[in-house]
């Protein structure tokens, strides 16, 4: 148990050492392009550049140049945009969690309910209109981009049926943070929330349904079955809960990616100032210190989540301990 | 598809049961017989050679309307029902500032889905726009398979310091997430035109978000083709064939890369299709396709500003993207079924 805890902590040390290599390779190491320009962003002066030249080590070998980049985002914390003068990054990242937490936080509650209800209907009326009907809609979840799907939501609940009993009470487009009030928070992530959940929801419906008609091809099935259990406990207490265990490897690496970065679309679309939104910003501006560091942050915090998730594995089922 | 002509090997994922041809017929042949009896499969497969002949038409479309889809318009007018109306209106409301592109005419002689804020066509460029996103998508699924099918084959067959080496690398990518990679090489990438030895590539090129798109789902293929390749490796035809004295690319050629072909075309509308929403979700970003090109996530963006006053701009290209990754993903779920081989990865 021990040892399989370390091996897979020490995997994460060497990916997360791997992603920063990548990103500093992508971000520094480019043929034909010079950093230092590049940070220092549109209409630098000359003198910026040679002083970003110097700061961030680009005459000296790259190796050194990684360190001071790793200094500078882990242990200094003083990067700072170029952009917004003297604006210090780092901060501004970690000021941005609790929106993008709110926002996946309560998507991942809903988009679990939500492929579990369909999940275990569709399989237990496997082969019906409903069966169909239900993995149809699945698809189109999967199938339609979620910053397009929130456009449609914005369209219906701000403009076109916002006068109506059914969207009234849906507050104008942006975040609000949950010490400030909770129904305010609330009312503004519902929307979101569903949103962001619709693609998960279809994307789990359809793997658990497929996990549970595996599951009642098993013998253990058959042996409830010949032992009279009724159906609903057979469902429930035999086949979903083996089903339910490549859910957890799923679950951890799309809530890891959501909050590292994929719910960027969703942030941007509903005005929420998030970890996303900040980079999308960062982007349209051609900030590249916060972009680096807002990725390295949420790919060390997928790394993380998805060790995390690996070794609450090896606690729950006995066969990955061996 | 079409069908070698000599005898293949049975592809290795499937149970031995099942892959026995019935009456005499070969596995592909097979497959392609349950594919064409799969009536939603085919609705799909209708839908999307509609959606490629329409994006074809595209040209043909702007030609015939006599306007160029890519030059704005804001001083123009045009005929409806007799009148003629500016493409960009006034506004009638408020202070009488700013203006309002022209509603969808519904009239496929022009303005048929309204114009945009520049006053171009939106109809002509949803044409053109999926143009672009779909061979964005083709080029970047094949580049990836192909980037793909070499790293598994290489890795898996090498095995040793070799293969440890491309896991770890592929490791790595595989647990960067996917819109952060993509992000951080657009950023670097379109920012400024670069040169690979002597090809150079400019910053509103269309290779960059194939190239992008392409690299970014490698691991996603190339970790199940691997896999495949190190059971093949040690399979007893294989074997035989090592041992006796065959030339290595001849074993992968004729004995390896048969067996891997029924999950590499699993993956090709399942690729496509992430292909095209990522291209969109780039392309929304403004890090994908760039101006004055369009595909159909540059046009929901242009939209977005006119979504509550011209809501079709955004929604039209919107509903193209779910009807296209909608047939695509009912079509990959049907080739599974035929080919029998079990989902890879997402």
């Amino acid at each position: 148990m021990l040892a399989t805890v370390v091996a897979r902590l020490v995997q994460m040390a060497f990916v997360m050492f791997g992603i920063s290599v990548l990103v500093f390779l992508i971000f520094f190491a480019t043929p034909g392009s010079d950093p230092a320009a590049r940070i220092a962003g549109r209409n630098a002066s000359p003198e910026t550049v040679e002083q970003i030249r110097h700061d961030f080590g680009f005459d000296r070998p790259l190796p050194v140049q990684y360190v001071v980049m790793m200094k500078r985002l882990f242990v200094t914390r003083d990067l700072t945009s170029f952009v917004n003068r003297g604006q210090k990054v780092i901060p501004e990242v970690l000021d941005a969690i609790p929106a993008t937490l709110s926002l996946v936080g309560g998507a991942a509650v809903l988009w679990v309910l939500g492929s579990l209800a369909v999940g275990v209907a569709a399989a237990a009326l496997r082969d019906t209109a409903v069966d169909r009907g239900l993995m149809i809609l699945s698809l189109i979840g999967i199938s339609a981009p979620v910053f397009w799907l929130g456009e449609v939501a914005n369209l219906l609940s701000q403009s076109r049926y916002h006068d109506t009993w059914l969207f009234s009470w849906v507050p104008g487009l942006g975040y609000v943070p949950l010490s400030e009030s909770v129904s305010g928070w609330f009312k503004a992530l519902v929307i979101p929330w569903i949103t962001l959940a619709v693609l998960y929801i279809g994307i789990y419906g359809r793997v658990l349904r497929a996990n549970l008609i595996e599951a009642y091809s098993e013998d253990y099935i058959r042996t409830a079955r010949a032992k009279g259990l009724s159906p609903t406990r057979i469902m429930l207490r035999h086949a979903l809960r083996t089903s339910l265990l490549p859910f957890i490897t799923m679950f951890g690496l799309d809530f890891g990616a959501l909050v590292g970065g994929a719910a960027l679309l969703t942030e941007v679309v509903f005005g929420i100032n998030g970890i996303g939104r900040l980079t999308f910003h960062a982007l349209q501006n051609l900030d590249l210190p916060v972009i680096l560091a807002t990725v390295i942050y949420a790919s060390f915090f997928v790394v993380a989540a998805n060790a995390l998730v690996d070794v609450l594995y090896a606690v729950i089922d006995p066969r990955v301990r061996a | 598809m079409s069908l070698p002509s000599e005898p293949v090997l049975a592809p290795a994922a499937e149970p031995a049961d099942a892959v026995r041809p019935a009456e005499g017929r070969g596995p592909w042949r097979t497959a392609l017989r349950r594919l064409r009896r799969n009536r939603s499969a085919m609705v799909s497969l209708a839908v999307l050679l509609a959606v490629a002949a329409l994006t074809l038409l595209a040209p043909a479309y702007a030609g015939w309307l006599g306007i160029d889809p890519f030059r704005s318009n804001l001083a123009g007018t045009w005929v409806i029902d007799g009148q003629s109306v500016p493409v960009m209106e006034p506004s009638t409301t408020g202070l009488g500032l700013g203006v309002t592109p022209i509603g969808p005419t519904w009239d496929l002689g022009g303005y048929f889905l309204g114009a945009d804020n520049q006053g171009r066509d939106v109809a002509a460029r949803l044409l053109y726009g999926g143009r672009n996103s779909l061979v964005i998508a083709g080029s970047a699924t094949v580049l990836c398979l192909i980037l793909a099918t070499l790293v598994g084959l290489v890795a898996g067959y090498m095995g040793g310091i070799v293969d440890t080496v491309l896991s770890r690398i592929l490791d790595v990518l595989w647990a960067f997430p996917v819109y952060l990679l993509a992000i951080s090489l657009s950023i670097v990438l379109l920012t400024s035109a670069f040169t690979i030895g002597p090809v150079t590539i400019t910053a509103g090129s269309l290779l960059l978000p194939i190239g992008i798109i392409g690299v970014i789902y490698v691991p996603y293929v190339a970790r199940p083709i691997r896999a495949q390749v190190l059971t093949l490796r040690q399979s007893e035809f294989v074997l035989a064939a090592i041992g006796l004295g065959l030339p290595t690319r001849r074993i992968l050629r004729k004995d390896v890369l048969p067996n891997l072909l029924p999950t590499i075309i699993v993956f090709v509308p399942i690729l496509l299709a992430l292909a095209i929403t990522t291209e969109s979700a780039l392309s929304y970003l403004s890090i994908g396709v760039q101006p004055p090109d369009a595909s159909w996530g540059t046009i929901i963006q242009d939209g977005q500003t006119l979504l509550y006053s011209r809501p079709w701009v955004a929604l039209a290209p919107g509903l193209a993207i779910v009807a296209t990754v909608l047939a695509l993903n009912v079509l990959g779920d049907a080739v599974r079924d035929a080919l029998d081989a079990r989902g890879h990865g997402r």
